[in-house]
């Protein structure tokens, strides 16, 4: 496979140019074999790389860019970080282009729909193998640009084509931040290539490998919604759900968590930069998980989570636990894809979002209930399932590195999960029926994905080795061992946290059937998402517009082009031009004008001679 | 070799205005022809052109009027891109107008024609007379395709932008003749130019002369005004042509003759040339957000872009300058789309404002294809032509001082939130009128257009070098005879 792991983004790629191309004239039974399969293929390359790996894969296909001193090849590269990753994306995203085969049924958009997804999977497998910075970032923009059409896929509703366009402009900004890191780096080290860069961090002075690192961490919190660019993800549920499984929840943000995992060394060696990394994850952790306590729309709830659970996935790399923070990412990747199409499979079923419209789901959906209980017991951090180990993992290593605050919201964000979550369990599938028509049961195609994840989900987290044994061969991945009572010490705060998180959501909203769950201006506070997006507009997006609108009406017309118009008639002999030039008399001004010009000439050559 | 190419599309006019006005048809396929084998021609030089060789090649010398002003022309690889981005886009918009102009066709492709011949000498002439003909003869069919076959208000468009224009190049013209006057048997050939010792005030004087003459034309902000009218006005082939050619001489004719000739001068100004190019960048930007009718947001579109490409030549570092060039080809294809793209529109929906468009994607969705992929070659995705022009641009500047990289790379931003709300404004939502579910699908002509330049985006994208290694070298050259510094004799007498 060493020869021949360059071809796991290029089916994908393929598949997409095909669908685009001839997408209209095919029929949907090819697209439906064709489209999937060539994931699959992508994951068997995967798969199989990553048995035979031993040390680091280097492949250079040809020079992309080469201007001067820069030199930028186009490389893929395959190592313990990036094999992880190629086999998470390919193999989530094969499940969900089989369970897109049921949810999109019906759409007319059939073919376009999984075009995108192939082109997605292209872009994100590109964006993980790609051995240098800026060809990271056309994975890293490519799947930006999918994520906006296929947020805006359903481009009629003018909520979904807002959204799309809000998620690529807030991801340009961060992408802004993300360039200046890669020029910044260019200017450093002279090499744009992950392994040249985390291999000579030492030449460079902390203090400037923290602003480099701090800029692309400006993209990390755009990719990845974290504080302040996240408010993108909430309104990217206008997709379809399976693309909000995929993209919106298992691959894409966590791109950002795998772009510092990739740099790490830099992270480190600036210091700074990782403390902020690691608080800016746990802050938006508890942050997105308060404002999921109080949404009533089922998408959004787990929309905030994902906010949520890449926050601890940041605070992990953060407190310089690059390996359990990629196993939670890996762990996330099945569990919260798995709640995404559980939940679309409940949309599918009763043909709403509105959780307060739900209820009773239980016996009209069975399978759908045990698989999302089986989710919400993982990402509630319940021994024995996926989400125990890896968020464990995070938060004991948070407090062996001394970060006790961060371990500390760490725990009190895991009671808010189990809380928010098991809301959601409860409101959808206990009590009764409150929507109308008859709820049914997702057909196969989609329930067969589903129940692979819920496996996955359980087991995904029983390894023999730790993470980090795995990925040691990078260099910079340390493996800390802790006394065993202290472990035990650590998991049982959590763990009690989590329940007692469960155990208010059944009294709310099984118990009392959700009466009385109401704190007044709090409870609208969160419910209004702590009004960032209001904010944002009045800051940014209302200045900018009126402010253009304002200098288009009084500075271009007003001034500039008056003053053009002003000069054009004093040169013409003090005419009224603009009502003279709509008379039409146009060999009046020619000759002025060449009067004009023969008189400048004379003056000129007899100052010259 | 070169001669031909630059005038097969002269002698073609020349021999339509014997054929009668009402064989429209003919001049339709002809003036296509004439200028699609052109295009083929000019394949010829770029294939046998030495990369190795930075200086003019295919030079072709005649006296001409004699002292001096000689006829003389050549290209090294920056004219050999410009030369082929030209005969490129030229039967394009030639096949764009077919269903556009329904009057006087007979007068319209003559102009299109003259006006090819005219871009082209702009670009491989090499002797500054010859230049200045050329830079003042594209303007005469420029004018008349504004002037005839524009919009309502056409006349007040079309003489702000030719009174502009010459208001600038009269300046020029006095720089010209000065030139002629203290240059060594009154040469007027580029490269004998830039040997030129100019005393250090003088060259400050004239290179204002010549950069305002090109600042002008780029346009550079403050003098960008006649752009937006001249682009709403003019026809759809004239808009294409203008945004991708005309504004391209402006930087070119900076690059050629301003900076080299006058590297004193440059480098007095350059400071404020940075600075006007950026906020270009961010003003045109801002500009373009707040506009009403498409093509005059693409109008702005094209001062905000013109923006990166003149950072990328005043910043003046290698990577810059060429990732300025690069972007020049790139803008060309990109904004020649983007006219082309909301011609085929307004064909169809007879309106360009925006508020009245909207949901076109359903009914015509190919197009919606195309505009996409061209409003993503725009804002600069990565894998996309445009993004490595304004990589080497921003990367470059950047290098040079970091503010300057800082505030220039806003542009990424910016031109996404413009570009991302016309598509939405124009292809998504609701269908605003119901009569606009039966608009007719892109026909073949329509897709041959827009084909070869989708594939430009790509293969300029993902293997730049196959171009830029073509003008690297001219690019490096004309860089290091701008450098010169020391001055060993001053011949021009101080004016008195």
């Amino acid at each position: 496979m060493r020869e021949l792991f360059w071809l796991i983004p290029l089916f994908p790629a393929f598949g997409a140019a095909f669908l685009i191309l001839f997408g209209r004239v095919i029929s949907r039974k090819l697209v439906s074999w064709l489209a999937p399969s060539l994931v699959g293929l992508s994951f068997l390359f995967s798969l199989l790389s990553y048995i035979q790996l031993n040390g680091v894969w280097v492949k250079e296909l040809f020079s992309w860019i080469k201007v001067g001193n820069l030199s930028i090849p186009f490389a893929l590269q395959f190592d313990p970080l990036s094999s992880i990753m190629a086999v998470t994306v390919s193999g989530v995203s094969f499940l969900i282009h089989i369970y897109s085969i049921g949810y999109m049924a019906n759409d007319w958009g059939y073919n376009r729909y999984f075009a995108y997804l192939n082109l997605f999977t292209f872009s994100m497998l590109l964006l993980v193998l790609s051995a240098n910075l800026p060809l990271m970032f056309i994975g890293w923009e490519g799947v930006g640009l999918c994520s906006y059409l296929l947020i805006g896929f359903w481009f009629e509703k003018d909520a979904a084509a807002d959204a799309g366009k809000k998620a690529f402009i807030v991801n340009r900004i961060g992408d802004f931040g993300f360039l200046l890191g890669i020029f910044l780096l260019f200017t450093l080290f002279g090499n744009l290539s992950f392994n040249y860069i985390n291999s000579h961090v030492s030449a460079v002075s902390p203090g400037i490998a923290t602003a480099a690192a701090l800029l692309l961490f400006v993209g990390a919190t755009g990719k990845s919604a974290q504080l302040p660019l996240y408010i993108w993800l909430p309104d990217a549920m206008e997709g379809p759900t399976p693309v909000s499984a995929l993209i919106h929840a298992a691959t894409m943000v966590t791109a950002g968590v795998y772009m510092v995992s990739r740099l790490f060394p830099l992270y480190q060696h600036s210091g700074f930069a990782l403390e902020l990394v690691a608080w800016v994850g746990i802050i938006t952790a508890i942050f997105a998980a308060t404002i999921a306590l109080a949404q009533n729309d089922i998408k959004r709830v787990l929309a905030y989570s994902t906010i949520s659970q890449i926050g601890y996935m940041f605070a992990g790399v953060g407190v310089g636990a690059v390996a359990a923070g990629m196993f939670h990412l890996f762990t996330h990747a099945f569990f919260k894809s798995l709640l995404f199409l559980c939940a679309g499979a409940v949309i599918h079923g009763v043909g709403t979002n509105d959780m307060r419209k739900m209820g009773g789901l239980r016996k009209a959906m069975p399978v759908t209930f045990w698989t999302f209980l089986i989710a919400a017991l993982t990402i509630s951090g319940i021994p024995g399932f996926s989400a125990f180990f890896s968020k464990d993992e995070i938060l004991k290593e948070a407090y062996l590195s001394g970060h006790k605050w961060i371990w500390a919201i760490g725990v009190i964000t895991a009671g808010l999960t189990a809380f928010y979550i098991f809301r959601l369990i409860f409101m959808t599938f206990y009590g009764e029926y409150r929507g109308e028509g008859h709820p049914h049961e997702a057909p196969k195609v989609m329930l067969i994905p589903m129940s692979i994840l819920a496996l996955f989900s359980i087991i995904g987290g029983w390894f023999p080795k730790s993470f980090a044994h795995y990925l040691s061969p990078l260099g910079y991945i340390k493996v800390i061992e802790a006394s065993h009572s202290l472990e035990i010490y650590l998991l049982g705060a959590s763990l009690i946290l989590a329940i007692i998180g469960i155990y208010i959501a059944w009294l709310v909203y099984v118990k009392r059937k959700g009466k009385g769950w109401n704190f007044g201006f709090v409870y609208r506070v969160i419910y209004g998402k702590y009004y960032v997006d209001e904010l944002y507009n009045f800051l940014f997006v209302t200045p900018y517009r009126k402010g253009s609108e304002l200098i288009n009406r009084y500075f271009d017309k007003g001034v500039i082009d008056r003053t053009v118009e002003g000069s054009g008639e004093a040169a013409l002999g003090g005419g009224n031009l603009l009502s003279k030039l709509q008379t039409g008399l146009l060999k009046d001004y020619g000759l002025w004008m060449a009067t004009g010009i023969i008189i400048g000439l004379f003056l000129a050559i007899r100052s010259l001679l | 070799m070169i001669s031909a190419i630059v005038f097969i599309p002269l002698f073609a006019a020349v021999i339509f205005i014997f054929v009668s006005g009402k064989n429209v048809k003919f001049f339709k396929i002809a003036s296509l022809a004439v200028s699609g084998f052109v295009f083929l021609l000019s394949i010829v030089p770029f294939i046998k052109f030495e990369a190795a060789n930075p200086l003019p090649q295919f030079q072709e010398f005649s006296h001409w009027i004699g002292f001096g002003l000689n006829y003389r022309i050549g290209a090294d690889g920056i004219s050999l891109m410009l030369l082929l981005l030209t005969t490129f886009l030229a039967p394009l918009a030639i096949a764009s107008s077919w269903n556009y102009i329904r009057e006087r066709e007979k007068e319209y492709y003559i102009m299109m024609l003259l006006l090819e011949t005219g871009m082209l000498g702009v670009f491989v002439a090499q002797n500054l007379f010859l230049f200045y003909v050329f830079w003042e003869a594209m303007l005469i069919p420029m004018y008349f395709i504004i002037g005839i076959w524009g919009g309502k208000k056409r006349v007040y468009a079309t003489l702000k932008f030719v009174l502009y224009t010459m208001f600038g190049s009269l300046l020029m013209l006095v720089g010209i003749f000065y030139l002629w006057k203290v240059s060594p048997n009154h040469s007027l050939y580029f490269y004998d130019l830039y040997s030129l010792k100019i005393s250090d005030s003088t060259q400050i004087l004239l290179f204002a002369a010549f950069a305002l003459a090109f600042a002008i034309k780029v346009p550079i902000f403050p003098f960008h005004t006649w752009l937006p009218d001249a682009h709403t006005e003019a026809p759809t082939a004239g808009s294409v042509l203008l945004a991708a050619v005309l504004l391209k001489m402006g930087g070119y004719g900076f690059l050629r003759l301003a900076i080299p000739v006058f590297p004193e001068g440059f480098r007095l100004f350059s400071p404020y040339l940075i600075v006007l190019a950026i906020i270009s960048i961010v003003y045109g930007a801002a500009m373009a957000f707040v506009q009403k009718d498409a093509k005059r947001l693409v109008a702005y579109s094209s001062v905000s872009h013109l923006g990166v490409i003149m950072l990328g030549i005043f910043i003046f570092t290698f990577k810059a300058y060429t990732g300025g060039i690069y972007q020049m080809l790139n803008h060309g294809l990109s904004t020649g789309a983007l006219f082309l793209l909301v011609g085929m529109v307004y064909e169809r929906t007879h309106t360009r404002e925006m508020e009245r468009l909207g949901g076109l994607a359903r009914p015509l969705p190919l197009l919606s294809g195309f505009l996409m992929i061209t409003v993503l070659s725009s804002i600069g995705l990565p894998g996309l032509n445009g993004f490595v022009g304004e990589f080497l641009v921003f990367m470059g500047s950047f290098e040079a001082n970091k503010t300057v990289g800082i505030f220039a790379a806003l542009g990424v931003i910016l031109s996404a939130v413009y570009l991302l709300w016309m598509f939405q404004k124009v292809m998504q939502g609701k269908v605003k009128n119901e009569a606009y579910m039966k608009l007719p699908r892109m026909n073949l002509r329509e897709i041959l257009i827009m084909v070869p330049i989708v594939i430009l985006y790509f293969w300029m994208g993902l293997y730049p070098k196959f171009f830029i290694s073509k003008f690297e070298k001219s690019a490096k050259f004309m860089m290091e005879i701008s450098s010169k510094t020391e001055i060993v004799q001053v011949i021009d007498g101080g004016g008195k």
